[in-house]
């Protein structure tokens, strides 16, 4: 008979036998911090000139909504670096929704979408947001309908995907290709990597050094997007949403969540996946009291000790993260 | 009291697969750069013998987790830090998917013959 209680039990028992060692932070080669050329696109759908002129107009298009009232550009804004300034998000109806509407900037470059990671792809996830009640509650069938019936669209799917109609998959490959051009410009963080000392700083180098080091940061935020795609617990005072464990039933994953970017953070106050603090500062004292609720909390977080002005110099780096904010056109609506 | 009988058969299974499986080969598969590894190469596949047991050991200076929801075997080990590493024995034929709860893109086939 298959007993799991059983083998976990056992799995428990034997893992007493492993040998603690304590964690050491490191630094990682200062390259890794680079933009990767590229930006990864899946083979069916590499990214054109066509492809991007039309997603772009979905993006920015309200009448893809129920209410016609709502686009994506409603909750991502380019003018709040593509999120909404808001503690929540506000849906379909003026619904106050449960989480913070997150940056669209480098989502092409992550592994999973969503706080939770319930898309594995830009491509999964366009049509969600379309459909969801609470946010453009839109049928998708008479969307497409619409569509059809707007010359204007039906020329530009014909060039973005020639022969392949206007569908469900033409719809949402449009829109993942206009996400995988949203991608953040060079900061001056990025300008003293590449070598020029007075780009940022002595404040922001010490915060960087810090990051890397005292404070622990790169366990979760690594490399050029300051991600691990990962999922972790950081003991949010109050929180009550489950997070990643309505996706994957593991203790862990309790109330965790995907490690954000940290490019261009500055711009999208305010912070969190439920938007409880306002500023940065507020985040990076967070992390120096080691979180607030230790039920389930992450093993990387413990209390940093961090004196006031390592914490402002913490945040003078996360500010070195924003550079010039890349042009962004409106485009005219098809008719 | 079910939790007791538990307990006993956890530790008859231990015994067995201690004194009742001599033989068995003991395999080490590192966890590094969020993937997993064996000798020093990545690796998304291992293949191993009924009874044999599986040292799952963190290289990275960062928490990882090791679990399988599968048919063939459920288990959660916990999160563990850089050196630190956990065994897991494979006792049935079959094949169990491992990937780490905290980065996803790490996964693990054991196929157990
Ligand atoms: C009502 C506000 C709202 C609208 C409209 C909206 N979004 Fe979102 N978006 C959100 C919220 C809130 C989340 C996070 C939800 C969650 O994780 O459960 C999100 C998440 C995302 C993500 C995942 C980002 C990440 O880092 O994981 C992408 C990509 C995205 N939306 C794209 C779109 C697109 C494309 C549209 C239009 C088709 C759209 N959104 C419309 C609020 C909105
Ligand atoms: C244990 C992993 C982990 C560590 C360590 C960690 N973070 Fe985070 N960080 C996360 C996760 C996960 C979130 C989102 C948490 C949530 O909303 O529930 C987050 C959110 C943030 C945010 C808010 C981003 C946004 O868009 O809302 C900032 C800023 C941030 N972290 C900076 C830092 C800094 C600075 C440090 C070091 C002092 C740090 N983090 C350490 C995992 C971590
Ligand atoms: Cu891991």
């Amino acid at each position: 008979m298959r007993n799991p209680v059983k083998l976990v039990f056992t799995g428990t028992l034997l893992m007493a036998l492993g040998i603690g060692v304590s964690v050491t932070s490191f630094a990682a080669p200062k390259e890794s911090y680079l933009r990767p050329e590229k930006v990864p696109a899946p083979e069916n759908n590499k990214v054109t000139p066509e492809r991007v002129a039309l997603g772009k107009s979905l993006f920015f298009d309200p009448r893809l909504s129920g209410s016609k009232w709502i686009s994506c550009a409603t909750c991502h804004n380019p003018a709040l670096g593509w999120s909404d300034g808001l503690p929540t998000a506000i849906g379909h109806g003026m619904k106050v929704l449960e989480r913070t509407t997150p940056t669209i900037l480098n989502t092409a470059y992550q592994k999973s979408q969503m706080w939770d990671g319930r898309f594995a792809t830009l491509e999964h996830q366009a049509l969600g947001p379309i459909q969801a009640d609470v946010e453009m509650n839109q049928n998708i069938d008479s969307l497409l309908e619409v569509l059809k019936s707007n010359q204007g669209y039906v020329a530009l799917f014909e060039k973005a995907y020639p022969g392949e109609g206007i569908n469900k998959d033409t719809l949402a490959k449009a829109i993942a290709s206009y996400e995988r051009t949203i991608v953040s410009s060079e900061s001056p963080f990025d300008l003293w990597i590449k070598g020029d000392e007075k780009a940022i700083s002595a404040a922001a180098k010490r915060g960087f050094a810090l990051f890397e080091d005292k404070a622990n940061c790169v366990a979760c935020h690594q490399g050029f997007n300051f991600t691990d795609n990962g999922f972790h617990n950081v003991g949010l005072k109050g929180n009550t949403d489950m997070g990643r464990f309505a996706k994957k039933a593991i203790k862990s994953m309790k109330g965790a969540f995907k490690t954000p970017t940290l490019r261009e953070v500055n711009l999208t106050a305010p912070y969190m996946h439920n938007g409880i603090y306002k500023t940065l500062t507020e985040v990076v004292e967070h992390y120096n009291r080691g979180g607030d609720e230790k039920e389930n909390l992450d093993p990387n977080m413990k209390p940093l000790h961090l004196s006031t002005q390592e914490v402002a110099d913490i945040v003078a780096f996360l500010n070195a993260l924003t550079g010039p904010m890349a042009s962004v056109t409106m485009p005219r609506l098809p008719h | 009291m079910r939790i007791k009988q538990v307990f006993v058969a956890s530790l008859a299974s231990i015994f067995f697969a201690a004194a009742g499986l001599a033989g068995a080969a003991e395999h080490t598969v590192d966890q590094h750069e969020k993937a997993f590894e064996k000798d020093g190469k990545k690796i998304d596949k291992i293949s191993v013998k009924v009874g044999d047991t599986i040292h799952f050991k963190n290289m990275d200076p960062w928490f990882h987790n090791v679990f399988s929801l599968s048919d063939l075997k459920t288990f959660d080990l916990g999160s563990f830090p850089k050196g630190q590493s956990k065994p897991v024995v494979f006792d049935k034929p079959g094949v169990a998917e491992v990937e780490c709860a905290i980065h996803p893109q790490m996964q693990l086939e054991v196929e157990v013959k």
